[in-house]
């Protein structure tokens, strides 16, 4: 008889965490992740594998937490995953490999994520580290961004004997993990920092304070610095905006903007130079994982917060557990209403928002019912801040610098699935750079995929 | 970690550095600018480049200390380290991207306000390496706030330097200045690139919009990456909304929306920021525009 429920997990309690930055889920400890790990069922055909991205072999690592060897389980996350600590916390496992897990179909599926994350955290608490290989192959390798796609193929590329320099544009390395996500989902020094420092410990330097395409092109890494190929890891970092009135107004920001003054730049700490706006009432507009932690931030900094969305709860993309967290730290879901206009007073300031009701009407292209204004339903918000997360799209600095270097009309980079390829001898992609804003997992896949990519093509040369 | 080889004090609260940063130093053009960083806990402040060595592998950036970061920036001396300085970012000016021969048959005149003297003077420079001599116009408040004035006397064709209480050369505002050389001198200027305080470079727009003279500036919005990731640079010119770290910072001066731009260049702004900005401001009121009549 299967347990119906997972083991649930320690959390810190909602009113608590509203007012501070620390990680909200506490991970499960050895005993409860023993006793999660006894509800897998080790299929034969394990459904759950075909959901995850890089196919960790989940049954795998599980049967050796629930002997308690949780080495050897990371050894087997470690031998598909990069990163396993970032994905145990921000996978959408629901849609993933949970979604697909059996035990799912009549009760809770295996809690995979908080396993994983379980064992990524006991094996950087035990110290256990990747070797570094022994000589490398003499063979340069540059790496363009240092996100989850970029870590991951100089990781690859690293153990593989290659010489790799990853250029990081910002003066901190981790891309959206570092800028992007916020503490208390992702802590910085405790999680995502030993993570870099395993791949530094690979033999990859990191090259911080460098923008390609304009401290240095691709053009000149090939044929001055000795790179004898390149892989783009360069995220999907531009900020869109509505195009509605008021939006230049002093009160509205970027989700990126708000996320990256908080994260990268820590104005939630005193210490820190950096300033924020917190406002009072602050409205955040958009659905996804952006906006659940802009919200949540704001919230953190102290304001009443409003998640402005245009459809209903369902389709809301962020993942299920955020949208849970928001709710029951206090964060309003404003759903089926759109921005028209925002509401400026005489200094240049926001003082609201005017919007308007929708419905839910036909399914369009993605499949999710296209939300259509009801007419005359128009009505204001008062507020003092707005936070537009309305999606990014990939930085054309980098393709507008490289001669002969492909890319869409969305301005991603063309390149091929499997191994990486651009239209550019030498020169390999992946991650949000060419899929547009997708998820961690997805992009250390496609980093995996670069350095197989690189490597056939180094060593057919 | 980028070291400081050189810093003196130009004028009051006006710093001159050379930074050891080869990278940029090999890659950037004038009109484009760099963001440095003190220390751990410090700000990305964005800085124009002011010139640079490219053997040497130096940039030299000049800047005013107007709120704590500046203020703390001046206390570093020759041999201290910035721990970041990341660029050139921006676009380069686009004068340097014109055919050249087009250029000398061009009659340009420069205009600088205050700390904008620094980044004009690349530019300046840069053209009188080509064989373009250029006009500038300098305005300062007053003779001691005068910055690069040496400097700029080898590089520009004609000089013209101004002061608000007239304690130097002439007294009185750019646009006064510039209204002198065209309407009573009758010198038919092509193109004319302001740089200074946004409230100099509004109200310089304006008079050169009547005197139908095409006009750049240089925008200095709020930033944080400085890469296009964020959007706090984000400017309003012409119908468009551009980022002025990617798409500028130098934009076409007679479609720039700069009563949006000054309000939105208060945002982040200190207490003490704000007195200066106000002083700066006022200054260049009266060694400017001639229009605002107004201490706003
Ligand atoms: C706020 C937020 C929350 C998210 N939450 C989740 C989540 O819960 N789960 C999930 O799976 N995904 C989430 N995502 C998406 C996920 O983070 C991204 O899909 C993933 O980080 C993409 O990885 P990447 O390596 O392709 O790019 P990025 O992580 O964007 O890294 C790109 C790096 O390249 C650098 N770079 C860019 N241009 C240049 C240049 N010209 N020169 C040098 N360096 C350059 C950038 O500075 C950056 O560091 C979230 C994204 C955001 C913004
Ligand atoms: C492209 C560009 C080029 C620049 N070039 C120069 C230069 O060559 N020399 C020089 O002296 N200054 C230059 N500036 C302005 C300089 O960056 C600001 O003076 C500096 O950031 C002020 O910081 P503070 O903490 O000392 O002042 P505070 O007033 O305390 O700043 C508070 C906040 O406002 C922001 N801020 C304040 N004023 C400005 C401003 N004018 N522009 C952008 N952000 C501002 C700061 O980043 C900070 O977050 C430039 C700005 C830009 C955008
Ligand atoms: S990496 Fe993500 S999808 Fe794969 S098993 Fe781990 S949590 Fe699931
Ligand atoms: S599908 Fe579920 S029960 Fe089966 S192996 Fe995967 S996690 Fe275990
Ligand atoms: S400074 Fe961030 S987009 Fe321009």
């Amino acid at each position: 008889m299967i347990v119906s429920k997972k083991v649930p997990v320690r959390e810190q309690d909602p009113k608590v965490r509203a007012t501070n930055f620390d990680e909200v889920c506490l991970g499960y400890s050895k005993e409860e992740a023993m006793q999660e790990a006894e509800r897998c069922l080790n299929c034969k055909n394990p459904k759950c594998v075909s959901g995850c991205p890089v196919s960790i072999d989940i049954p795998g690592f599980i049967q050796e937490v629930k002997n308690g060897n949780i080495e050897q389980a990371s050894k087997i996350i470690g031998e598909a995953s990069a990163l396993p600590a970032v994905c145990g916390r921000v996978c959408p496992q629901e849609s993933q490999c949970e979604g697909k897990c059996i035990v799912g179909i009549k009760n809770e599926p295996v809690s995979i994520g908080k396993l994983e994350r379980f064992v990524a955290d006991w094996a950087r608490e035990n110290n256990i580290k990747p070797e570094r290989p022994a000589k490398t192959n003499g063979h340069k390798v540059a790496v363009i961004g240092s996100g989850p796609s970029g870590l991951t193929c100089a990781g690859d590329l690293a153990k593989m004997g290659y010489e790799v320099t990853i250029f990081e544009a910002l003066h901190e390395p981790g891309g959206v993990l570092v800028y992007g996500i916020p503490e208390f989902r992702l802590p910085k020094a405790g999680v995502v920092a030993p993570e870099i420092d395993n791949v530094k410990a690979l033999g990859v330097e990191i090259e911080t304070d460098v923008v390609i395409g304009k401290s240095i092109t691709i053009d000149e890494l090939l044929e001055e610095e000795g790179f004898e190929a390149v892989f783009i890891g360069s995220g999907a970092g531009l900020p869109m905006f509505m195009g509605i009135p008021g939006e230049n107004a002093n009160g509205v920001f970027s989700a990126n903007e708000y996320l990256t003054r908080n994260n990268l730049m820590k104005a939630f700490d005193s210490k820190y130079a950096t300033p924020i706006i917190t406002g009072k009432k602050v409205a955040v507009v958009g659905g996804g994982n952006v906006a659940m932690d802009a919200a949540r931030t704001a919230l953190r900094l102290g304001a009443e917060v409003h998640v402005v969305y245009r459809r209903s709860e369902s389709e809301l993309p962020a993942r299920v557990e955020e949208v849970h967290h928001a709710k029951e730290e206090g964060v309003i879901f404003d759903l089926l209403t759109n921005p028209v206009e925002i509401l400026v007073d005489d200094n240049g300031w926001v003082k609201g928002m005017k919007c308007i009701r929708m419905e839910l009407g036909e399914p369009d292209e993605s499949g999710r019912r296209r939300p259509v204004e009801i007419a005359g339903s128009e009505f204001e918000l008062e507020l003092d801040t707005v936070i537009m997360s309305l999606g990014t799209s990939p930085n054309p600095l980098i393709s507008s610098t490289t001669k002969g270097l492909d890319v869409n009309k969305r301005k991603c980079i063309i390149a091929d699935e499997t191994l990486g390829k651009t239209s550019k001898e030498g020169v390999y992609a992946g991650g949000d750079a060419v899929t547009g804003a997708a998820t961690v997992i997805l992009a250390m896949g496609a980093g995996r995929a670069g350095a197989k990519g690189i490597h056939e093509f180094l060593s057919s040369k | 970690m980028f070291e400081i080889v050189n810093a003196r004090e130009l004028t009051n609260n006006i710093y001159l550095m050379d930074v050891k940063a080869p990278r940029v130093a090999k890659s950037c053009e004038p009109g484009q600018f760099v963001i440095v960083i003190m220390d751990e806990t410090g700000e990305r402040v964005p800085l124009t480049i002011c010139d640079y060595d490219r053997k040497a592998g130096t940039v030299t950036i000049v800047f005013q200390t107007i709120g704590a970061s500046t203020q703390m920036m001046a206390k570093l001396k020759k041999g201290d380290s910035f721990k970041d300085f990341v660029g050139p970012l921006g676009c380069a000016s686009e004068l340097i991207e014109e055919d050249i021969e087009s250029l000398k048959n061009k009659k340009i005149l420069f205009v600088a306000g205050g700390v904008g003297t620094a980044p004009v003077y690349p530019q300046v420079k840069w053209l009188k390496e080509h064989g373009i001599d250029a006009d500038v116009i300098v305005g300062a408040k007053t003779k001691d706030m005068l910055i690069l004035e040496d400097e700029m006397r080898k590089a520009a064709g004609n000089l013209y330097i101004t002061t608000d209480d007239g304690s130097y050369e002439r007294k009185g505002m750019v646009t006064e200045v510039i209204k002198d050389l065209v309407q009573n001198q009758g010198i038919k200027y092509d193109c004319c690139i302001a740089i200074g305080p946004m409230i100099m470079m509004k109200f310089v727009c304006l008079l050169t919009k009547e005197l139908d003279l095409p006009t750049i500036v240089s925008l200095n919005p709020i930033m944080v990456d400085g890469t296009g990731m964020c959007g706090a640079c984000r400017v309003t010119v012409g119908d468009e909304v551009k980022f002025a770290c990617v798409d500028g910072p130098e934009f076409d001066g007679h479609l720039v929306n700069f009563d949006e731009a000054m309000k939105r260049q208060q945002m982040y702004k200190s207490e003490e920021g704000r007195e200066i900005l106000k002083l700066q401001e006022g200054d260049t009121h009266h060694g400017g525009c001639g229009h605002c009549g107004g201490e706003k």
